[in-house]
């Protein structure tokens, strides 16, 4: 039976989409242009934009002085991926796992946090992360601070420390994972495994040959959303890297503030882009594509 | 149905689902415990007060930038609700030109990094010459609400039966009539939902706000951004479990929105 | 000419698959509906009869040709300007409004004073036999149940046609009969012109006045159910509508109705409209409870020896499949009027036996 929407071009389905079409234009489209256009330009003497068709700023990106903030990014928005999917597939597995009646409730309670504040929660991290905070109060109370391990340790994640970024960043994305995850592991059919298990397949070889290759969708689909957004983060690294963690985002930031260097900013920014979509290409190419991207 | 309670996650899994909820879950609640603490830096419980609160409702900035933060939110959540649920109706009953380009338009939103969109909006705003304050910051929150509220609102028509509207004009309502009296009532709950998301968006954005705002139009999360970075006392604790608690219940009443399912 | 409720003048849709490719759902029918007629649309799914009622309701506009309701031709008129109503094959009720407000709908639309809306209401629901469900929310209804109001609210209206997508398919074997029987009663009492669609044969036969058999977006065969079975222009709706046997071959002569046909040794005489040319492939249709099986040969134009390979008993008949010379076989059915439980009775034992059938009982179809 085909679909029948009405099949000549309709007056009124432009009049209902024209509000939206106008805002997202005038307000997303053409900012976006502009940006493209600004990042070929150079830095008037007063913070202004000279309008010229240069490179120069996309060359100072990629010097040695700048160069490695993009691998730097580039870098902790994978380690942040790998780590969501390492820290989410179990718990994602859990919840599908459960009871039927209690999945709502598990997924409900993940939310939850997601939907406070992202600064609260980073704050909530630097209370335990912080010199003098939860963490290292614990760690003394169980005598590990006296450890020169557990000296190590702490140092690793202590607040101002690419350790604690990442620790925010995985706190920051985890429902991005665990949600996709979920819904693939939720569809899986339980008697595909019993199917394994009825074949002689052990759990362990079962759950490798069947259930993560069926949940890859979920994983892909998670790994976008978390990778694109982490490329562009620069809350985390600021409140929690301090000085020293200086991430794309970040380098964006300073230029339009700071150092008012709009047309270096706006290059920055095409490269972010560029960046992001290079990798998410390779990702999709090399593992496909996950049909769970829509919630 | 029944084989899926056959299977029951092992003890190992359990486990570990017990300590990453308490992974998710301890650090706020430490927030929350600190804002009733007496010592300001201390993270001994070195007594109970409800201080924090006190100055909270005292300082005179942050109900300014509380009363920025609903406007924003309300007049956004408005607007793009309304605007983006005509869309979603556009695009699920009809075929016009340049269906695809919209279609397409929608998901920009949603995969552009947060720090673009927003100098974006900062370099279009300085060269059309509009002055940052409340009004460019509704304008953002407008272009990044409306996509949700479309994909909201369109699941909700895609799951809706099509043949009660073709009942409707079968039994002499005109498009217009059809719409008021039978699909808008069907379709409100997702309405709902996409006017909550947006809201529940604006309320929290801190990047996008970041870059289209101006001196005298601070909303809570820039606030508190400036509060960390300075001297951090609990009064920031004591803020941030309002917003928790606020944000819990709103979660609850757009749980009792969806339509109970099977 | 013009006492047709409904016509059909040359409508063709044509729809384009996701591919690209366009597919003709409706391919130039012509169809005149009587004032007052049960009239049905029969015929395998995908077959363009859905798509017709469609275009008659006004949902879906004709790519070419007209479609004329009452005389006048309806154009790009909107549904909700025809006078027409629709019950649909899933009933759409409205969930969101009780049964008193989803069958009073069309009159609010209509502007009908609130005393007579609900006065008319409280018949409706009279007529399909639901009183006292006014209160109840369609959720709370049963399928059968939703069935009826969902008629309510289409007759209530009082329309001059009424239209029935497939309304019984989602009910059960035996509240389908009861409703079948319950409808043809409503449109009698009633008046109205019903066009009602179906894949049932047995449906349709039981319940026109007249059938459009259709296939391919064709309306292959218009006519009484007794003129489409015993009758059939073609042979797919020879095939369509009950069982039949084609006997292929050539056409030997022919002299008015009665024609000679060679099937392949078998000289055949059966009944034809058409006089084709002697020497056209013709195949020749005979149902099988026309046939009749002997142990002697009767004394009747077509009887041929056989052989008894199958027999089946289904209580009321018992099935054969006789092999006649030339490969040919034959489907027969015959009713058993002798009651024993011995199987030996219905032919069992005997395996030769002589098939013959009437005249007037073969039909020849040109391809």
């Amino acid at each position: 039976m085909l679909k029948t929407v009405r099949e000549r071009p309709s007056l009124q389905g432009l009049v209902l989409i024209s509000p939206t079409m106008f805002w997202l234009i005038a307000f997303l489209l053409v900012p976006s242009a502009l940006i493209v256009v600004i990042s070929f330009g150079a830095r008037g003497s007063y913070g202004n934009v000279v309008y010229t068709f240069k490179l120069d700023n996309y060359v100072r990106l990629v010097n040695a002085e700048y160069g490695h903030i993009l691998w730097d990014s580039t870098w902790i928005a994978l380690l942040t991926t790998v780590a969501c999917i390492l820290a989410g597939y179990p718990l994602a597995y859990f919840i599908a796992r459960s009871h039927p009646t209690r999945r709502s409730l598990f997924m409900f309670l993940i939310l939850v946090p997601f939907w406070t504040n992202f600064l609260i929660r980073i704050y909530a991290w630097m209370i335990i992360l912080r010199g003098e905070g939860v963490l290292n109060a614990v760690m003394t109370w169980l005598g590990l601070m006296n450890t020169s391990l557990g000296q190590w340790l702490f140092s690793q994640v202590q607040l101002y420390t690419p350790g604690a970024v990442l620790v925010g960043m995985v706190y920051e994305f985890l429902p991005f994972m665990i949600l996709p995850l979920y819904t693939s592991l939720e569809k899986l059919d339980p008697s595909l495994l019993e199917a394994a298990a009825d074949l002689g397949a052990r759990p362990w070889r079962a759950f490798l040959r069947v259930t993560l290759p069926l949940s890859l969708p979920g994983i892909i689909a998670g790994s976008i959303l978390v990778f694109i957004p982490a490329m562009g983060m620069f809350v985390v690294p600021d409140l929690m890297g301090g000085a020293k963690t200086v991430l794309v985002g970040n380098l964006i930031r300073n230029q339009f503030f700071t150092a008012r260097d709009w047309p270096f900013g706006s290059a920055a920014s095409m490269v972010l882009m560029a960046l992001t979509l290079v990798v998410t290409l390779i990702y999709t190419r090399t593992f496909g594509f996950g049909e769970e991207l829509v919630p | 149905m029944n084989e899926r309670e056959r299977t029951r996650p092992g003890r190992w899994l359990t486990l570990y689902a017990i300590a990453a909820y308490l992974y998710i879950y301890l650090p706020i609640f430490f927030l929350v415990l600190f804002s009733f603490n007496t010592s300001k830096f201390s993270v001994a419980m070195q007594g109970l007060t409800l201080r924090w609160y006190g100055d909270l409702f005292n300082d005179k900035a942050i109900w300014q930038a509380t009363t920025n933060t609903l406007i924003v939110a309300i007049t956004s959540t408005i607007f793009s609700t309304i605007v983006g649920t005509a869309a979603a109706i556009g695009l699920h009953r009809y075929n016009f030109r340049g269906k695809g380009f919209s279609e397409a338009t929608l998901y920009i939103p949603v995969i552009i990094p947060e720090v673009v969109m927003g100098i974006a909006l900062l370099a279009f705003f300085g060269q059309v010459g509009l002055t940052l304050g409340l009004p460019t910051i509704i304008i953002a929150h407008i272009a990044f609400s409306i996509p949700f509220v479309v994909l909201t609102v369109r699941a909700r028509l895609q799951g809706m039966d099509r043949s009660v509207e073709e009942a409707a004009m079968d039994l002499g309502a005109n498009e217009v009539v059809t719409f008021w009296r039978i699909t808008l009532p069907l379709i409100m709950p997702g309405v709902l939902s996409g006017a909550l998301l947006a809201f529940t968006l604006s309320l929290d954005d801190y990047i996008i706000t970041l870059f289209t705002a101006g001196p005298g139009s601070t909303t809570l999360p820039l606030r508190v951004f400036s509060m960390l970075k300075q001297a951090v006392t609990p009064k920031v604790n004591a803020l941030s479990s309002l917003w928790i608690l606020v944000i819990l219940v709103a979660l609850l009443l757009s749980q009792r929105l969806q339509p109970r399912r099977g | 000419m013009t006492d047709f409720s409904v016509e059909l003048r040359q409508v063709t849709k044509k729809f384009t698959s996701p591919e690209g490719t366009p597919v003709l759902a409706v391919d130039d029918v012509t169809l005149g509906i009587r004032d007052g007629e049960f009239f049905s649309l029969l015929g395998p799914s995908g077959c363009g009869k859905t798509t017709s009622l469609r275009m008659i309701a006004g949902f879906e506009q004709p790519t070419s040709g007209e479609v004329v309701i009452a005389g006048q031709a309806m154009g790009m008129t909107p549904p909700f300007q025809r006078p027409v109503n629709t019950v649909f094959q899933s009933y759409a009720l409205f969930p969101h409004m009780t049964v008193t407000q989803n069958v009073a709908f069309g009159l609010e639309m209509k502007h009908t004073p609130r005393a007579d809306i609900q006065k008319r209401v409280t018949e409706a629901l009279a007529m399909v036999r639901l009183p006292g469900m006014e209160k109840r929310y369609p959720k709370q209804l049963s399928g059968g149940q939703q069935q009826r109001i969902a008629l309510a609210r289409a007759l209530v209206n009082r329309p001059k046609v009424l239209l029935l997508d497939e309304p019984l398919g989602a009910l059960d074997l035996k509240l389908r009969k009861e409703m079948q029987l319950e409808l043809k009663t409503l449109q009698r009492e009633v008046g109205i012109t019903f066009v009602y669609v179906t894949h049932d044969q047995e449906e349709a036969l039981t319940m026109s006045d007249r059938i459009a058999v259709m296939n391919m977006g064709k309306a292959l065969h218009v006519g009484t159910p007794t003129e489409i079975y015993e009758r059939p222009n073609c042979r797919f709706v020879a095939d369509f509508i009950g069982e039949t046997n084609f006997l292929p071959g050539t056409l030997a002569g022919c002299d008015g109705k009665r024609a000679t046909v060679d099937c392949h040794g078998l000289r055949i005489i059966a009944e034809t409209d058409h006089a084709p040319a002697p020497g056209t492939q013709v195949v020749v249709a005979v149902r099988p409870e026309k046939i009749r099986l002997h142990l002697e040969p009767p004394n009747t134009p077509n009887c041929f020896a056989g052989h008894i390979e199958n027999v089946v008993y289904v209580g009321t008949d018992t099935r054969f499949e006789v092999k006649l010379a030339g490969e040919h076989r034959l489907r027969v059915r015959q009713q058993n009027l002798v009651s024993t439980p011995d199987l030996t009775a219905y032919f069992g034992g005997h395996t030769d036996v002589y098939a013959a059938w009437l005249p007037e009982a073969a039909q020849v179809l040109v391809e």
